[in-house]
């Protein structure tokens, strides 16, 4: 599975599923610098120009390769006050959770912690 | 209800063996994705919107308590605390960690379960009647020939890698509870108008998604012994001659469509021809054995009423209405089938918790001789109920929320999983079934309406079988937002037939107007004791078309 071939407008944040468990993850700046994974969409690394697009892509395509995570592409966001919020109704439910399960998912806290760096 | 021999236990035991090692390659890195994905899949594990989905097969719809315990026991251990049954009378979890899979595979076989076979391009679990073997309308209980053919397309060599899916569908009865004319091939146990010996129907090229097609009959009679001989030849022709050069005309019945029924048949027929039908065909003895394990339970002689019921129905009106709406006819006097509604106003349809699942299990143990089904609109069946025991189970299913009386009404919704869950989704389906049945929650409303069945599906496959719903709706995206499809006059019976569009979509919150305007018109045009589809029929599109009109231009 590949980096979606045709970049979405900017500005733009990079989701995959998780290999181990499937959960959405986001690229993430860790302390050091370096691009790392975050559960909470709220860290997600922001990509507003292209070479900031460049590197989450070339990020998508390492961690691919690494078998850490699947299906990784980037999406384009608005910019909220709680954090990037992908403009398509699609993401923005992938970002949450089941709307109908409100106790479910990230929109009810679950796994939002930071996890591996990259 | 059929047990695994020592072939069966070893064939799942070697598959979780061999799926056990495809994980741990995946994680160790051996694997890329795109080599483990046709592996997960053959073994039912799709990755979704939100973490992977484990679909496990039901064979034919029928379950035991210890299995419906052990799928609580997965959901509690794995998952979270909840299952979903389909519309394929399969049971998905939604939450399973890769790594947890052949521990989870591991607890399946343990009670002759598994989950080969539930996706990739292969014969699917074969799905009946749910009331197999006890419907009052039933010529002969179409499971032992369901497991026949499970058994004989279990890891088919020929057909593991046909163009496409592949769905087959069997009822026994009269009346089509198994919406046989939407798969890909459809049996129906019938009888030899001349000679009397019982046989099958055969239709092929059914299904719904993008490009909805009712099955068309190619074997009016097809003597038992030959079945498997001609379902090869069907299969032969199907992967050799079925498009793999794209995705959305692979399916049969695309190269039914494109080569005429007529010339479909032809080449079946001249393939059939050249088989050597004994050596494909199954031995009576193994046929023999197989119908063994379906023979009726030891029913106790019993007379129609029962004194218990009538005095527990003139005390407790909700009981009545239950009792009105949620029982089928069975073929053994004092006995019925009780359908337990898992669509609750306000949840998802098909949804039970683990807790549910111990309930149900319980029920069908004491109460159904240790037997339940699962039925293909998302509900569960205890079909072997005396009725001096009715009151007892409903007074157990109330608190649990599994007393919702609804079969086959307004509230009895189909819905896919859609965007909530579905990786394929374009739309939800869920939050339209809730507000429909939110809509139409009163119990009385909905018993005037009489039956009507709305399917939901949240993307053009169709999963949730919107295309032969009375009321069907399709999720879709549309500039950015979701927008829904309103078709009527769809039929998932042995007069199937495919609804036709109203209008233009609607955004969700206008859905349950549109509903109501679409039930305004039947109730305003309806004769006595006409069920809506029949008013549909009789009256055509037009009057519900301008209801639909008025609703999207008051909107517009």
């Amino acid at each position: 599975m590949s980096v979606a071939a045709k970049r979405p407008p900017l500005p733009a944040i990079l989701l995959a599923n998780d290999l181990l468990d499937g959960d959405v993850v986001f690229a993430t700046t860790e302390s050091d610098g370096v691009i790392g994974w975050t559960r909470d969409p709220g860290l997600a690394l922001v990509a507003a120009d292209d070479v900031a697009a460049l590197r989450l892509e070339g990020f998508a395509a390492a961690e691919l390769a690494a078998q850490h995570v699947v299906d990784a592409y980037l999406v384009d966001v608005e910019l909220a006050a709680g954090g990037p919020v992908p403009r398509h109704f699609r993401e923005r439910f992938k970002t949450l959770g089941p709307s109908n399960r409100p106790d479910l998912g990230k929109q009810a806290g679950e796994g939002i912690a930071r996890r591996r760096s990259a | 209800m059929y047990r695994y021999d020592e072939f069966d236990e070893r064939f799942v035991r070697d598959r979780v063996t061999q799926f056990r090692d495809q994980v741990a390659r995946r994680l160790d890195g051996s694997l890329t994705e795109d080599e483990f994905k046709p592996l997960r899949l053959k073994n039912g594990v799709y990755l979704q919107l939100h973490a992977y989905m484990l679909r496990i097969a039901v064979p034919y719809g029928t379950l035991s308590a210890r299995q419906l315990r052990q799928l609580a026991v997965i959901g509690e251990r794995y998952d979270r605390g909840y299952g979903h049954f389909t519309t394929r009378q399969n049971l998905q979890f939604n939450w399973p960690k890769l790594r947890d899979v052949p521990a989870i595979l591991d607890l399946l076989a343990d009670v002759e379960m598994h989950c080969i076979q539930t996706s990739g391009n292969c014969i699917r679990n074969v799905t009946a009647d749910h009331f197999a073997g006890v419907a009052a309308d039933e010529l002969e209980d179409p499971r032992p020939v369901c497991e026949l053919i499970r058994q004989w397309s279990s890891a088919h060599p020929e057909f593991s890698y046909l163009p496409r899916k592949f769905k087959i569908a069997v009822t026994g009865a009269q009346h089509d509870r198994a919406v046989i004319k939407a798969h890909d091939i459809g049996i129906r146990i019938l009888k030899h108008p001349q000679s009397g010996e019982a046989g099958y129907e055969i239709s092929v090229g059914g299904g719904l998604g993008r490009t909805p097609m009712i099955g068309k009959v190619v074997r009016d009679f097809l003597p038992k012994a030959d079945l498997l001989a001609y379902l090869e030849a069907v299969m032969r022709v199907y992967n050799l001659e079925g498009r793999r050069d794209n995705k959305y005309k692979a399916r049969v019945k695309i190269l039914v469509h494109e080569i005429g029924t007529e010339e479909f048949r032809r080449r079946v027929e001249a393939e059939f021809a050249l088989l050597d039908g004994p050596s494909v065909n199954a031995d009576p003895e193994e046929l023999a054995r197989i119908a063994s394990y379906f023979t009726p339970p030891a029913y106790e002689v019993l007379s129609q009423d029962s004194a218990a019921l009538s005095v527990a129905r003139a005390a407790n009106p909700d009981f009545a209405r239950w009792v009105d709406t949620n029982l089928t006819q069975h073929r053994v006097v004092g006995y019925t089938a009780v359908t337990i509604s898992l669509k609750p106003v306000g949840l998802a349809p098909g949804d039970a918790t683990s807790a549910q699942m111990r309930l149900v299990a319980d029920l069908a143990e004491r109460y159904s001789f240790d037997e339940l089904r699962v039925t293909h609109a998302q509900n569960l069946v205890l079909p072997h109920v005396r009725k001096d025991d009715l009151f007892a189970i409903w007074q157990a299913l109330v608190p649990a929320e599994l007393a919702t009386a609804n079969l086959g009404l307004i509230t009895d919704i189909i819905a896919c999983p859609g965007l909530d869950y579905c990786a394929l989704a374009t739309a939800r389906s869920i939050p339209i079934a809730q507000a429909i049945a939110h809509r139409f929650a009163d119990a009385q409303r909905q018993a005037g309406i009489g039956e009507l069945n709305i399917k939901i599906s949240g993307c053009i496959n169709a999963c949730g079988h919107h295309h032969v719903g009375h009321i069907g709706i399709l999720g879709l995206e549309k500039r950015g937002i979701e927008s829904y499809q309103i078709t009527i006059g769809g039929d998932a019976t042995e007069n199937a037939a495919i609804g036709e569009i109203l209008g233009p979509g609607l955004p969700a919150e206008e859905v349950p107007d549109a509903i109501e305007a679409i039930v305004g018109v039947y109730e305003s045009e309806r004769q006595d004791g006409e069920r809506f589809i029949e008013t549909v029929r009789r009256v055509g599109l037009v009057p519900f078309k301008a209801a639909f009109r008025e609703l999207t231009d008051a909107a517009a």
